[in-house]
């Protein structure tokens, strides 16, 4: 058994990662960002942006699966 | 003396000598002529040129400036790479066509005119169609002959675009095109296709991942890069290009997200990494082309490496599906950590070479007023993480444990691997010696607070927003399947009409053999009738008969004689 099969271990990384990124969002009260466009100098625009991207992004492909999925011998046949 | 060769033919004539040379030495062949070739470039540098008398005109068989010779540079590193990746694999016609087909693309890079473009891109569509074929399996062939026809039609049109511009201008220099010149369309269509650009793109999903563990790495760097080259060439500046470029960038990353075979996952990763070089070369500013060259070197590279670390997985475990895989990190920690420097290079990690290249891009359009252009960029750039960065190296490496243990990837391909993966992070870290070597002066500065603060903000989001996905069962799970895309149009529309079409000709043929066969018989009874043995004229008559017959022939013709 290597450390990362331990359950409590991924939790620990997961729980870090949101404490991470937290810290990261706080970082835009201390670091002036120059912004390139209209709104990306607002308050965590960047970490925002990031999470509702990806998870519009899998929740849209996972509504394409239902159109394009097929059998894996599909071309096969 | 050795300038005088075109540094693509080196490549192409070591491919030609390679089965002619003993097995123990081949392995040398395939890492000394790009070394050489690559050398030679640095030692011609720009302003070189060597013109050719054929076919009653001039041809500029090489032609370097800072454009050509960035694409040279990178071709000859990629082709030394896969010259030490397949170490071991001198058998049959990979190797020898792997050679002449990156020969044949950097001849391409640096042909100056059209003719001799035309001639190159031919040559390097079937020497790579042939890499394909070595894949060996029945797939491979026929998504090797689909990928040939595409890559045919893209040549075809690049010599139609080129004989119409010969005859409208009377030069055949490839130089500014633009889409309003003579044969722009054509042009910028058969560019188009090597780019993959939206609609024209299947051919890259669909071939590179059945070829062979080696092949497909050879097959990533140049194919799609001559396209890229060709286009920063010929158009820069068609504001089209952007719109294309962003359609590219952002539709491959849905495809990515539910495919399962792992190196297809890259192949439309790639079609996404060319969407903003395309949005780039749209754009044509100093920021944008300098960013479309720098993200296709450094795009070169990392894509390169990513290939190696799935061809070591398939290697090892004998899969590239994330079904199959899993747990891998215990028998391949080497390739494991090689793959996330690939992975974090392409995600545009600070300290990796994607974040040195694809931000001038992205800076170039926010600054020309492209902000929804920006923001779909910027969504691409989340998506790429998300399924290039993450999806890579967690559904081969990590995830559930498969249970597979395996060996470790071969020393010659954690060599090629490290070698690659010390130049992303190279670039990441001194861009300076990239910026140096693009077409325009450089005067972006990629490593401000600001830059570093907000790319990590985007990454380590999309990274929570997979964790939270996975970890609350949303995340849609790995299944054996194939996914539709412009491919089913001819591979089942396209089947289906033609076999439509073969079902009415033979209906149609039928009918006409029926309609044949009654008339013949309505003919043939004709003839029995008059002619058959029972036929009227098949008769014996008697000879009194006759006489009478005759008897009354000669009084009408008395009978005539007296009152005419």
């Amino acid at each position: 058994m290597s450390w990362l099969d331990h359950p409590e271990n991924v939790a620990r990384l997961y729980r870090g990662l949101w404490v991470f990124g937290g810290l990261l969002v706080l970082a835009d009260l201390v670091v002036h960002r120059h912004a390139e466009t209209a709104f990306d100098g607002w308050f965590g625009f960047y970490g925002l942006y990031g999470f509702v991207a990806c998870v519009a992004l899998v929740l849209a492909a996972k509504l394409l699966r239902r159109v394009v999925m097929r059998r894996e011998d599909y071309y096969d046949q | 003396m050795i300038s005088e060769i075109p540094a693509g033919l080196i490549l192409v004539a070591a491919g030609f000598l390679l089965p002619l040379v003993p097995p123990a030495l081949r392995g040398v062949l395939g890492i000394t002529a790009p070394a050489l070739a690559f050398a030679q470039l640095v030692w011609i540098g720009s302003g070189y040129r060597l013109d050719v008398e054929a076919f009653g005109v001039t041809l500029a068989l090489v032609r370097t400036d800072a454009l050509s010779l960035a694409f040279g540079y990178v071709f000859t590193i990629a082709a030394l790479l896969n010259g030490i990746y397949s170490w071991q694999a001198h058998r049959g016609v990979e190797q020898p066509a792997a050679l002449i087909y990156a020969g044949s693309a950097l001849a391409a890079i640096f042909a100056g005119d059209l003719l001799s473009l035309f001639v190159f891109w031919e040559l390097s569509a079937v020497a790579s169609a042939l890499v394909i074929w070595a894949g060996g399996s029945s797939r491979a062939y026929r998504a090797g002959m689909r990928y040939l026809l595409v890559q045919l039609a893209s040549g075809m049109l690049l010599a139609a675009g080129a004989a119409l511009r010969y005859t409208e201008t009377g030069s055949l220099a490839f130089d500014f095109i633009g889409l309003a010149s003579p044969g722009g369309l054509l042009l910028i269509v058969a560019f188009g296709i090597k780019c993959a650009f939206p609609l024209l793109h299947n051919w890259l999903q669909d071939a590179y991942p059945e070829a062979s563990a080696t092949g497909t790495v050879v097959l990533s760097a140049f194919t799609t890069k001559i396209g890229i080259y060709a286009l920063a060439r010929g158009f820069p500046g068609e504001e089209g290009l952007i719109y294309v470029g962003a359609a590219m960038a952002v539709f491959p990353i849905f495809f990515a997200v539910i495919e399962n075979d792992l190196r297809r996952v890259l192949a439309y990763s790639l079609n996404n990494q060319l969407g903003f070089m395309v949005v780039g070369i749209g754009l044509g500013t100093e920021l944008g082309l300098n960013g479309a060259v720098a993200h296709a070197f450094a795009d070169i590279l990392f894509k390169g490496l990513l290939f190696m670390s799935m061809g070591a997985v398939l290697l090892r475990a004998g899969s590239v599906k994330a079904t199959d895989l899993g747990g891998l990190y215990k028998s391949m920690p080497l390739t494991t950590i090689l793959c996330i420097v690939g992975a974090a290079s392409i995600s545009a990690f600070p300290l990796f070479s994607g974040f040195v290249t694809k931000s001038m891009i992205m800076t170039s359009a926010a600054q020309e007023g492209y902000t929804l252009i920006w923001a779909l960029l910027l969504f691409a750039s989340a998506g790429v993480f998300h399924h290039a960065g993450i999806k890579i190296p967690f559904f081969a490496f990590f995830a559930h444990d498969s249970g597979i243990r395996c060996k470790e990837a071969p020393p010659h391909m954690l060599i090629a691997m490290a070698l690659a993966a010390a130049l992303c992070i190279g670039i990441g870290v001194y861009p300076a010696a990239l910026y140096a070597i693009l077409p325009l002066p450089v005067s972006y500065e990629p490593y401000t607070a600001s830059h570093v603060l907000a790319q990590l903000q985007l990454l380590i989001f999309s990274a929570l927003a997979f964790s939270w996905l996975m970890r609350n069962g949303i995340y849609p799970p790995e299944l054996r399947s194939v996914n539709l895309d412009t491919d089913w149009l001819y591979r089942r529309l396209g089947l289906r009409l033609a076999a439509g079409a073969d079902a009415v000709l033979h209906a149609l043929f039928a009918a006409c053999r029926d309609a044949a066969g009654v008339l013949g018989r309505a003919g043939q009874s004709a003839l029995e009738r008059f002619h058959g043995s029972q036929g009227v004229f098949a008769r014996t008559w008697p000879s009194s008969a006759m006489a009478l017959g005759i008897m009354l022939m000669l009084l009408a013709f008395l009978l005539s004689y007296y009152f005419a």
